[in-house]
């Protein structure tokens, strides 16, 4: 067999699998624009139509914009705190080389193990003890939760920074204080954004310890609104396939963005 | 002296508040409680000794749950990194499509475990439903009313969600073996088998303990698609240990008892990732 010919059935076989791997999507979007009638009657088909009520009613029903502005606080709260608290933790950690210090780092580490069903039922207790059931809560929560792997990867990173960096501005005059925030932040802003990216992930999606900390319907994020808008709906597939594809849409748009910082960042941070 | 032991404590001090509050302290609380016959309503606490788990042991749902949990996570670490390693080798034949097809497969990765169920329990009650009737084959008709199908559609899930992550692990270790390597190979008369049988197998061994790692602790500890998928159904029978701790908290409000049964599962999952990483950690080729 030639080359070429090699080749072309190679790449055959990708566009048969990747035509596979979108199947899920091809059948969410058909469907979503069909009436439920339609829907019953052909569900393989395009739609001969494009019935954009679905979309309307999904839109309201899952209360979007609400749900989408409580994900992206939650998100970009958590993220903040837990990329400029791991960063100072992370380079701290690192430099000092104390027992202390070694052992706060393994500490850190070995929790990594822990699973969320773990803790999960003391853990709630004692945020409702705290008054802590609420948005605030839970981005103190996500700080609790990411900083151990963001430590960790900040850690690794900071260990390929040159001490003579910290050094000099020491000797310049620098304290500690400006030293991390003038010259090593700016340093760690490469593995920020892996931080910052594998967080998001896991957060925008976390469904089980925001179903557990928010009970008021205002305050709901996207995967929560989904989860009750679909009970609502089972029947009614038409109309949950809008609402799952107005739930995928900014993940989605955000992948196409960013795609090369995303696929690297989740190399990076499991290669670590 | 004394000042870099203050800002010791003010750079760490904030993460590590964070961290025993969230963690460390309803942890060893959850080890306590599991002694206890704390069922969340009454505020008063007993002391019970070891009762909850002598009724884990009498508990059929859980060891059930115990045993479909882990013929699932064998499965599904079998198949994610056998099929994302295919993957991986076909993506990285230089192919002018290479670049979307990584794009494609890694896709599902990004969505939540939630919407992702929903979507698949879609995909097996209506479309196969709908394509079972078009073409006559029975077997795609009523999926997630069997054990045994609910238990493929499970998995058919995690491959599809899983296995582009696990390929980007793989390319990242195939993209880094040395050119002199295979050109050596092709040199001596190396076929495309023979290549990755002596030279990518042995030099992605370490992408192998990353993924058998992930894929392990993502499989055992699975709840979100779980839930939106089967919900553990039919009748139990698809519930993992994660949804049977959650159900016997919240459902039959016996808190003491799951958490017995978070700190098994807490042993479980140490136990197993743990012992994972320690034996593949042995076959790796030195550089």
């Amino acid at each position: 067999m030639t080359v070429r010919k090699k080749r072309f059935i190679l790449a055959l076989i990708g566009l048969v699998l990747s035509a596979l791997y979108l199947f899920p999507f091809y059948i969410m979007i058909i469907n979503s624009f069909k009436t439920r009638r339609e829907l019953f009657l052909d569900t393989l088909g395009l739609p001969d139509t494009l019935y954009f009520d679905n979309f309307v009613l999904a839109w309201e029903r899952l209360n979007f914009p609400r749900a989408f502005l409580n994900s992206l606080l939650i998100s970009t709260g958590s993220i903040i705190l837990i990329i400029v608290f791991s960063a100072m933790a992370g380079w701290k950690l690192e430099r000092t080389k104390t027992g202390t210090s070694t052992f706060i780092f393994y500490f850190f580490i070995s929790a990594m193990l822990i699973p969320f069903q773990s803790v999960m039922l003391p853990l709630i207790r004692l945020m409702g003890k705290m008054n802590f059931l609420n948005m605030p809560g839970l981005i103190f929560m996500y700080l609790g939760f990411g900083s151990s792997f963001s430590i960790f990867l900040y850690h690794g990173f900071i260990k390929s920074v040159p001490r003579s960096l910290d050094e000099a501005a020491i000797i310049d005059g620098c304290n500690d204080w400006k030293l991390f925030w003038h010259i090593i932040f700016p340093v760690m802003k490469p593995i920020s954004v892996t931080v910052a990216i594998l967080n998001a992930t896991w957060i925008w999606n976390d469904y089980l310890l925001p179903s557990l900390v928010i009970n008021k319907e205002k305050t709901h994020t996207i995967p929560l609104r989904v989860f009750f808008f679909f009970g609502e709906y089972t029947k009614q597939w038409n109309l949950a396939m809008a609402g799952l594809i107005l739930a995928i849409i900014p993940v989605i748009l955000f992948y196409f963005f960013s795609q090369r910082h995303i696929i690297r960042s989740f190399v990076e941070g499991s290669i670590k | 002296m004394r000042r870099s032991w203050v800002s010791f404590w003010l750079f760490v001090g904030p993460c590590l508040t964070a961290f025993i509050i969230v963690v460390i302290i309803p942890l060893l609380f959850g080890i306590y409680y599991s002694f206890t016959n704390w069922n969340g309503i009454n505020a008063e606490v007993d002391f019970i000794g070891l009762s909850n788990y002598a009724k884990l042991l009498k508990d059929v749902h859980f060891a059930k749950s115990f045993v479909f949990t882990v013929k699932f996570t064998l499965f599904s670490v079998f198949f994610i990194n056998l099929i994302g390693f295919l993957l991986a080798l076909l993506v990285t034949r230089g192919l002018k499509i290479s670049n979307f097809l990584r794009t494609i497969f890694f896709m599902p990765n990004l969505i939540g475990g939630i919407i992702l169920g929903f979507i698949w329990q879609f995909i097996f009650t209506g479309a196969f439903g709908a394509l079972g009737e078009y073409t006559g084959l029975k077997f795609l008709m009523g999926w997630l009313s069997t054990t045994q199908t609910s238990f493929q559609a499970l998995l058919i899930l995690m491959i599809w969600q899983l296995s582009g992550y696990v390929m980007v692990i793989y390319i990242a270790a195939i993209q880094g073996i040395p050119r002199e390597l295979i050109e050596a190979a092709e040199i001596d008369g190396a076929g495309s088998w023979m290549k990755v049988k002596n030279i990518v197998l042995p030099m992605v061994r370490p992408a192998f303990t990353v993924s058998l790692f992930l894929t392990l602790s993502n499989s055992f500890k699975l709840y979100d698609q779980n839930l939106s998928l089967t919900a553990g159904g039919p009748a139990r029978s698809t519930e993992m240990l994660a949804m049977n701790i959650y159900n016997t908290a919240f459902s039959f409000m016996k808190m003491g008892e799951a958490q017995a049964k978070a700190v098994i599962f807490l042993i479980i999952v140490g136990f197993f990732t743990l012992s994972q990483v320690y034996v593949s950690k042995r076959g790796e080729v030195e550089m």
